[in-house]
């Protein structure tokens, strides 16, 4: 099962189940999920609401554990860590990018983009922080604006303030929920443009979306419904950020792509 | 090794919302102050009191005469006349522990010298007087044993009579006329000031109990013994040796009451300490008062920043912060917030005790104990009113405050 070298999985999910009791009700989110990402995948994760994609992502990102079930992260079983265990792993290993970006307000970008640091292993100088949070936001594209507060930037920006955040422990995974879900379509493709930088910079993503279009940007296409993967196939006609930019500055609606 | 990060966490955290950091210290700063102040004051007014009772001397018992009853008028202590020389002398030999005693003749009489009058207070006392009270002369020489077996015309006077009767002049050598009588000043006393009832103590001429019985205020009855012990030990029973010494002499048979009255400073001193004490307490209370509700100042921002920072939360742990992260942080921000509240309450306090005293005339005394309790009660305030709201962040579920709105 565990495969050494470059095709090693990086997350390998077996049976994996969820069952959530609200009151009486048993609500059975995720029914036996067995998914394998290998490192430098590009996946997306599709699905209505209800469909358990956001319970997945919640597993996926040790903000939560399966009911029954294996989840290897990185080789290493996170099925059964203590909810201080999961937060390490969750430090060192997964990068997070929130729909609504979840930066801290009246914070310079450079201060947010410093905040895993701040709860990793190794205590940091002032100096190592501002340098290793500088460094990867020039890389996001926002040299120059390291001092400005969330509220001083765009909607783009700021997800790419918190991209950066995510990146900024070099992490295992990089964990988008809805990414695009609170920009306009040009923004979405331009965060879709630094994803596919970032992929093809070798660094593995999964991205939860209910838009199509968005999904067409990944290179694998898993999608959920009732708790299950009803399809997994890599995504056929992909877009490329770069040469859809030139075209969404005129039409701000892009045709569903056909699969 | 996380401890530092998370208070870099938590002091950019207070950073970040200036104003409501600085009015949630304000309460602190407030009742802190408050309390430094009004302690201050009232230790203050009883370091005052005690020190006019100090100057009544150490260790003194005070021997009153009776009071008599005279076509129906009392006359209050010491007006009967019960205590006579032979009392006062019995009291110095008979009764152990005793190292001092002055006989008390007091008058009020008009004085004057050269072409200058004052009405003050003639005192008539043993040789030992200045040594019971504790009152130095500023300068010439007391009256000696001598002077008061001879009752001899001399007298010493108080600094407010003689700058009175002699002015800016050295009144050393001159003669006062007392009652028509001249007397020779042979020294002057160092200031005392008021005593505890506003009485000013220097205004007075003291001379030899025996010349002041003769010339002055005739008769032959003492009007109180002062009479000193060389240990506080000794203080009670030497009161009850008097009494029984008295009762005796005076022929006072068992059940009948005395014709005189014992006192010693301890009594008087703890009557006049029990006030203050009391003040103290009071304004010590009310000024509590203030603490906690600056503490339940604190509480309520922290949990208003808690729910409000629910989405910061859930980020925080979502990159990896520990619950007890949280905990610290928020712990932190509590006790940063009364601790440094609590300095500039003590700064605070100060000043304005110092201004009250200046203000006022009131006098304040801070202590350092008074001080650093007062920074370590803040600091507990922030601890205590700050981990409620503390623990109840650490406890979220990221999930749920990711998700919160």
């Amino acid at each position: 099962m565990v495969v050494n070298g470059k095709d090693a999985a990086v997350v390998q999910l077996i049976e994996v189940h969820k069952t959530y009791r609200t009151g009486e009700m048993e609500v059975h989110a995720v029914r036996g999920v067995s998914l394998e990402i290998h490192r430098g995948e590009f996946v997306a994760l599709m699905g209505a609401s209800g469909s358990g994609k956001s319970t997945l992502m919640n597993i996926l990102g040790c903000l939560d554990r399966p009911t029954s079930g294996q989840y290897l992260l990185d080789r290493s079983d996170v099925s059964h860590l203590t909810r201080d265990q999961l937060a390490d792993i969750r430090n060192s290993k997964i990068g997070f990018v929130f729909q609504n970006f979840n930066l801290l307000p009246r914070t310079s970008a450079r201060e947010n983009v410093e905040l895993p640091l701040l709860y990793g292993k190794h205590q940091l100088s002032n100096q190592q922080l501002r340098e290793r949070a500088d460094r990867v936001l020039a890389s996001v594209g926002l040299q120059g604006r390291e001092d400005h507060h969330p509220s001083q930037l765009s909607g783009g920006q700021q997800q790419r303030v918190a991209i950066a955040r995510a990146l900024i422990n070099d992490p295992e995974v990089l964990l988008a929920d809805e990414p695009t879900g609170n920009l306009d379509s040009r923004t979405s493709v331009e965060i879709m443009g630094i994803f596919q930088e970032l992929n093809k910079r070798g660094i593995t993503i999964i991205m939860v979306t209910h838009e199509s279009d968005i999904a067409a940007f990944a290179r694998r296409d898993v999608a959920m419904r009732d708790g299950l993967v009803r399809s997994d196939r890599p995504v056929s006609q992909r877009l490329i950020a770069s040469d859809e930019i030139g075209k969404r500055a005129d039409v701000d609606e892009l045709p569903q792509p056909e699969n | 090794m996380r401890l530092g990060s998370t208070f870099k966490i938590a002091f950019r955290a207070l950073r970040r919302n200036k104003l409501r950091s600085a009015l949630t210290a304000l309460g602190i700063i407030i009742g802190v102050g408050a309390v430094i102040a009004m302690v201050g004051i009232g230790s203050g007014a009883k370091a005052q009191v005690e020190a006019q009772i100090a100057s009544l001397g150490q260790n003194v018992i005070l021997v009153f005469s009776g009071s008599t009853t005279s076509s129906g008028i009392r006359t209050g202590w010491g007006g009967a006349g019960t205590l006579k020389i032979e009392d006062a002398e019995a009291i110095r030999r008979e009764v152990p522990g005793v190292s001092a005693v002055s006989e008390e003749v007091p008058s009020s009489v008009q004085v004057a010298a050269g072409n200058q009058n004052w009405f003050t207070r003639v005192l008539g006392e043993s040789a030992d007087y200045f040594d019971i009270r504790q009152w130095p002369l500023a300068s010439g020489s007391p009256f000696t044993p001598q002077d008061v077996r001879s009752a001899n015309k001399v007298c010493v006077i108080g600094k407010t009579t003689a700058s009175q009767i002699f002015g800016n002049g050295d009144p050393i050598g001159q003669t006062l006329r007392i009652k028509n009588v001249p007397f020779t000043v042979t020294g002057v006393l160092t200031p005392k000031g008021l005593s505890a009832q506003g009485l000013d103590q220097d205004d007075v001429v003291i001379m030899p109990y025996t010349s002041a019985m003769k010339r002055v205020a005739g008769g032959t009855t003492l009007r109180n013994v002062n009479v000193q012990v060389a240990n506080a030990s000794d203080l009670e029973p030497a009161q009850q040796q008097i009494i029984s010494l008295l009762r005796q002499r005076h022929n006072i048979r068992p059940g009948r009451d005395d014709d005189f009255t014992v006192r010693n400073q301890q009594e008087i001193a703890q009557a006049a300490t029990a006030t203050t004490e009391v003040m103290t307490g009071l304004l010590g209370a009310i000024a509590g008062v203030s603490l906690v509700v600056g503490g339940i100042g604190i509480m309520n921002i922290m949990l208003v920043s808690v729910t409000e920072r629910t989405r910061e939360i859930g980020t925080r742990m979502a990159v990896g912060a520990h619950g007890r992260d949280i905990l610290t942080q928020f712990l932190i921000e509590a006790v940063s917030l009364s601790a440094v509240g609590g300095l500039l309450g003590i700064i605070l306090g100060i000043a304005a005790s110092k201004l009250l005293s200046v203000w006022k005339n009131w006098p304040s005394l801070i202590s350092p104990s008074s001080i650093v309790v007062a920074f370590l009660v803040s600091a507990a305030v922030g601890i205590f009113f700050g981990f409620y709201p503390a623990r109840t962040a650490s406890r979220l579920d990221p999930i749920d405050a990711l998700r919160y709105e």
